[in-house]
């Protein structure tokens, strides 16, 4: 029982993490939260209805199963551009007031959705997961893991050591820590930190569009999508920290665990009211979350 | 002379700014003002030409709109067909139709305009209990006339209220015994955390300590929440024989999908759903669902010949793709219902088509359907239907006779507990 | 220099003249409106409270709140259950029968008395706000941090609410009132009387909050907004005056919640939620978030708004809503009043200019730019 509730525990926290990931190096670059984070997850599904919508329609049905990796693809590119779109179009004129970009990013979300609605209408839509994601490991008689789960774990793990190598080992990861870390230095030395935040956003927003396209595989598909996940993602962001990697992780896999113990325990319900509470008890201890950038600056 | 010219200066400012308020100040007033003086010159015209005005306050937007706009379209067709008809009386019906946002007070708010301001003859409205609840005070303080269109969880008989969809006793109660007799003893019973479901299950915990059957498990989930596997762990420790759902909403799509994933098909674990109708089954994939169970008292399938002229109009009026489902074919028996009832009592006013409405029938889609005085539910016909490939239902169990509605379930000895204090 | 007093009196009595007659204008508005509109108007005042106190936390302090919501849904929540048993006329309330409840909680016990549910409106989201408050703010998290905290806070209440159905409702909330201390909430007398509390309180708070910003207790604020370390550094605790003011604010929303329920007869937990939480800031934003009139105006401009446009187009009104904030939020930071502040500056300095040409005389209007 308790292998089932720890894979569980895991899967859940993935599932964060991915849809946590791309808000926190938003965050953490650009101190700017983006309320229409959950709106770019509701894109990434919708992408995949769209995707497997063309696939039925103008490809070989021989092809069918393999619409989904395009789909994935389909939904990073999506997203990426128009959270470049965004960055360019809003957040960029409210760098200094980061709770004015909340907002704004608010009222741009509510528009996504209703443009959602009208594109797609209100009720939800159904995609048909592909053959080879259909089914499960059977470990013994009652564990079974289903591949869905294991492809999600697959796929954040893929992401995060795509985003470390690319934060690590690039040139241009390389400037974007540097912004990170002391924007007006980096500016100085000859980074272009508009480009840096106009990319970094596109990327957290195509990281997005990529776990939305997850979503579409367990959940439903339809306008009110990003709401559900969209506070949960908060609370990752805030409990972890930002500025390293190893936070969001953090932050993803101790609600996700405490989740899935509480709701085994007592009920789905109680069981967020205490992990909220547990978390807002936590930033009493360690008020910048888990982990935090050393600094000698006074404001934040 | 330089103290006059700045005081004159002055007094321009002061000028520019007293008119900016008291022209904003005016505005709002005058707008609130004008807004219901136009509305009473319409109702004029209105008498003058001969028309009756009904409300419709279903949820157009916010989360219920999913459910809501599908009942607002078969009432405004209902409406459309009386009218091609002649009318009631031998006036027109015109529809003001209003949005309950999916919101309790906004419904409450809206319940007051359309019978306060517009003053129309009834309304069609509600989905969820809550709205039911948020409106039915203020039907009962102005004595309006309300039609609400879909199943719910009884045990109440509001004299100011219509309730064409299911009682318990016509839909859960039947259902549960099906269970019993056909499917197994050990029931799982989930649903989202809010009235219905909770005084559904209280009732079929009554019926299950009654009636032999084994409660293995109860859970409640938040509406709108998508992590199962919990849930699901949960279901395979206990190993029911039965899963009674009584989620509601995209919960239900996420539990389906994470069911399967999880290697339960309809073979090893029943699930019966009484939330899940044509559309919803659309929403969620009719490979996830095919081979479980719901309990409603129509079927788009119900085999009729009124329900094959009602599905065609249907979809002639809203399009090839629609489909229709029990709550759609209830709001648009309300309608015709009380059309009917405005007829035998030659007027509109509520006390009297109340009292004409006792025992009126009406050949709906799901067969005859006839008002209980007693009241003020439908006699109805219980349907339990089996989800196919194609996300139809395939009716697999249905009463003989239409089943007389009893809100207090004050004809099962088990169920005192639960209506009494 | 003195010339420069003078006027800023003068000015202000101006202003006090303006306010009068908008007052007096609200005080006759039942003698034009029908009961239905007159519960409208009534429903837009009692908004507007809790716009007052989140431009006090957001324009002078700087401190955004996402979840006034909550502090709304508490002052209702007790109003609601005093009514709501004053209904039930010594019984269960009927919810709790359906639920199984077999004896009425603890804490319902007090909403028996209207004169504890009155001070309870306002203590109960005082309390939470200033325990909330000083915790997150001694820990100095501040900004967006907070932020999302108070949105943490709407999730913990609405979701407690929901649940615990046979202690507060669940999802249907309370609703089915009958009485207020005797008198029928039907009754047309009663609901003007009721109008015209609503009217009397909000004169009152925007008059305290109009004090409170005038008074030295406002350079504090401002000073935390502008530069909370500096502050610390001159010795003062920011700490202990953010969590008293987010106290302040969240007791004016109570008293606001308290009202809307004596007007609509209903309060549920979507009243509370995150999005009608924004809402609230929404209205601040449009009308002026430096200025407490802005606050009101926009609350009363944007709710009727509402009103008028959803009931027309229920779709389009939301891409309207999301447009306003994201407009008003790039173009107009300082709202309505400050559209109009702006635009009277110029006026003034043209007319300086002007003076200062023809008089050589330095005047200055010394009206604060903020």
């Amino acid at each position: 029982m308790w292998a089932i509730q720890l894979f569980n525990g895991l899967s859940y926290s993935s599932i964060l993490l991915l849809v946590a990931l791309g808000l926190s190096i938003t965050f953490g670059l650009m101190n700017v939260i983006n309320m229409a984070h959950g709106e770019f997850l509701m894109i990434g599904a919708y992408m995949v209805y769209v995707t497997q919508h063309l696939f039925q329609q103008y490809a070989p049905a021989a092809w069918f199963d393999s619409y989904y990796i395009f789909a994935l693809f389909v939904s990073f590119t999506v997203a990426f551009f128009l959270g470049m779109l965004l960055e360019m179009g809003l957040v960029k004129f409210l760098y200094r007031r980061p709770l004015d970009s909340l907002l704004a990013t608010w009222g741009v979300g509510m528009m996504l959705q209703q443009a959602a609605k009208m594109i797609f209408g209100a009720p939800n839509v159904a995609v048909t997961s592909p053959s080879w994601l259909e089914g499960g490991l059977q470990l013994t008689s009652v564990v079974v893991l289903p591949y869905k789960r294991l492809f999600i774990l697959a796929l954040v793990i893929v992401c995060l050591l795509s985003l470390y190598i690319y934060l690590y080992r690039t040139a241009a990861g390389r400037s974007m820590r540097a912004v990170m870390q002391n924007r007006d230095m980096a500016g100085c030395l000859g980074i272009s930190t508009r480009k840096v935040d106009r990319i970094t956003f596109a990327i957290g927003s195509g990281i997005a569009g990529l776990a939305g396209s997850a979503l579409a595989l367990i959940g439903p598909i339809g306008s009110s999508l990003g709401t559900y996940y969209i506070v949960d993602a908060f609370m990752v962001v805030v409990l972890g920290g930002v500025g390293k990697l190893a936070g969001v992780v953090f932050g993803a896999v101790t609600i996700g665990v405490l989740n899935v113990f509480f709701e085994s325990w007592l009920s789905a319900s109680i069981a967020k009211v205490i992990v909220f509470v547990i978390v807002i008890a936590f930033l009493q201890w360690r008020p910048r979350g888990f982990v935090s950038l050393k600094t000698r600056a006074l404001e934040s | 002379m330089e103290f006059m010219e700045k005081w004159q200066e002055k007094r321009k400012k002061v000028w520019f700014h007293t008119v900016c308020f008291l022209f904003i100040t005016m505005l709002l007033l005058a707008g609130c003002a004008e807004e219901g003086e136009s509305q009473e010159a319409d109702e004029e015209d209105g008498s003058q030409e001969d028309v009756i005005e009904v409300g419709i306050l279903h949820s157009l937007s916010g989360t219920m709109a999913i459910s809501e706009v599908s009942v607002k379209d078969a009432e405004l067709m209902a409406i459309n067909e009386i009218n091609e008809a002649g009318g009631v009386l031998g006036k027109q019906i015109v529809p003001i139709i209003e949005d309950g946002a999916s919101d309790w007070p906004t419904f409450s708010e809206k319940s007051r305009k359309l019978l306060e301001q517009d003053k129309v003859a009834t309304v069609f409205g509600g989905w969820t209990s809550a709205s039911r609840k948020a409106m039915l005070p203020v039907f009962e303080e102005l004595n309006g006339l309300l039609w609400y269109p879909v199943q719910y969880e009884g045990l109440e008989a509001s004299p100011n209220i219509f309730y064409t969809g299911a009682t318990t006793n016509q839909q859960i109660v039947p259902s549960v015994a099906w269970l019993l007799e056909n499917r197994g003893k050990k029931f799982f019973l989930l649903g989202s955390n809010y009235v219905f479901p909770i005084t559904a299950n209280n009732i079929i915990k009554a019926q299950l300590d009654s009636e032999g059957g084994e409660l293995v498990g109860e859970e409640y989930t938040e509406l709108g929440h998508t992590e199962y596997s919990t849930v699901i762990a949960k279901i395979k420790e206990s190993k029911p024989d039965v899963i009674y759902n009584t989620l509601n909403g995209d919960s239900n799509v996420a539990f389906f999908k994470q069911l399967k994933d999880a290697g339960i098909s309809a073979d090893d674990i029943t699930v019966l759903s009484v939330s899940v109708a044509e559309e919803e089954i659309r929403g969620i994939g009719a490979e996830y669902l095919e081979g479980h169970l719901v309990a409603w008292n129509y079927f788009q399938t119900t085999d009729t010949p009124e329900n094959k002229e009602f599905v065609d109009h249907y979809k002639e009026a809203y399009g090839e793709d629609r489909v229709t489902a029990d709550p759609i074919e209830a709001g648009y028996n309300a309608v015709h219902l009380w059309a009917k009832a405005v007829e035998k009592a030659g007027t509109t006013d509520v006390d009297k088509v109340r009292e004409a409405a006792k025992g009126i029938t009406f050949a709906a889609p799901e067969g005859t359907v006839t008002i209980d005085g007693d009241n003020q539910h439908l006699y109805k016909k219980v349907r339990i239907g089996e989800v196919t490939a194609e996300g139809q239902l395939n009716e697999i169990f249905s009463t003989e006779e239409a089943v007389k509605p009893d809100p207090y379930l004050s004809s099962y000895t088990w169920a005192e507990a639960l209506t009494s204090p | 220099m003195k010339q420069g007093l003078g006027t800023i009196n003068r000015e202000s009595q101006f202003k006090w003249i303006v306010y009068m007659l908008i007052l007096g204008m609200m005080l006759l508005a039942p003698l034009f409106l029908s009961d239905f509109r007159l519960m409208l108007l009534a429903k837009y005042v009692s908004f507007a409270i809790v716009a007052i106190g989140l431009a006090l936390i957001w324009g002078y302090t700087g401190i955004l709140s996402l979840g006034h919501g909550v502090f709304f849904g508490l002052g209702a929540y007790g109003m609601a259950m005093y009514l709501k048993l004053e209904a039930s006329g010594g019984k269960l309330p009927d919810f709790m029968v359906w639920s199984g409840q077999n004896e009425l909680p603890w804490f319902w016990m007090p909403f028996s008395s209207f004169f504890l549910t009155l001070l309870l409106i306002v203590i109960v989201p005082m309390g939470i706000a200033y325990g909330l408050g000083f915790l997150t703010f001694r820990n100095r998290i501040q900004g967006v941090q907070f932020t999302i905290l108070t949105q943490a806070l709407v999730l913990i209440v609405v979701t407690l609410l929901i649940g615990q159905q046979a202690f507060t409702g669940g999802s249907n909330g309370i609703t089915g009132f009958k009485t207020i201390l005797g008198y029928s909430l039907s009754d047309p007398t009663v609901k003007r009387v009721l109008y015209w509390i609503t009217i009397g309180v909000l004169a009152l708070l925007f008059a305290l909050a109009y004090w409170m910003t005038k008074s030295r207790f406002k350079r504090v604020l401002l000073a935390i907004r502008d530069g909370e370390n500096r502050l610390r550094f001159i010795g003062y605790n920011p700490a202990v005056f953010k969590a008293f003011i987010f106290a302040v604010s969240a007791g004016f929303a109570g008293i606001a919640g308290a009202l809307f329920v004596l007007h609509v007869g209903i309060i549920s937990p979507s009243m509370m939620g995150i999005v009608p939480s924004i809402e609230m800031v929404l209205w601040v934003a449009i009308g002026g978030r430096n200025s407490l009139s802005g606050a009101v105006l926009g609350a009363l401009l944007i709710n009727y708004a509402k009103t008028t446009f959803s009931e027309a187009y229920p779709s389009l009104w939301l891409f309207l809503l999301g447009g306003l904030f994201v407009i008003s939020v790039i173009l107009l930071p300082r709202g309505f009043m400050g559209l109009m502040k702006d635009g009277m500056q110029k006026i003034k300095k043209r007319r300086k200019r002007e003076d200062a040409n023809e008089n050589n005389i330095d005047f200055t209007f010394g009206e604060s730019k903020r």
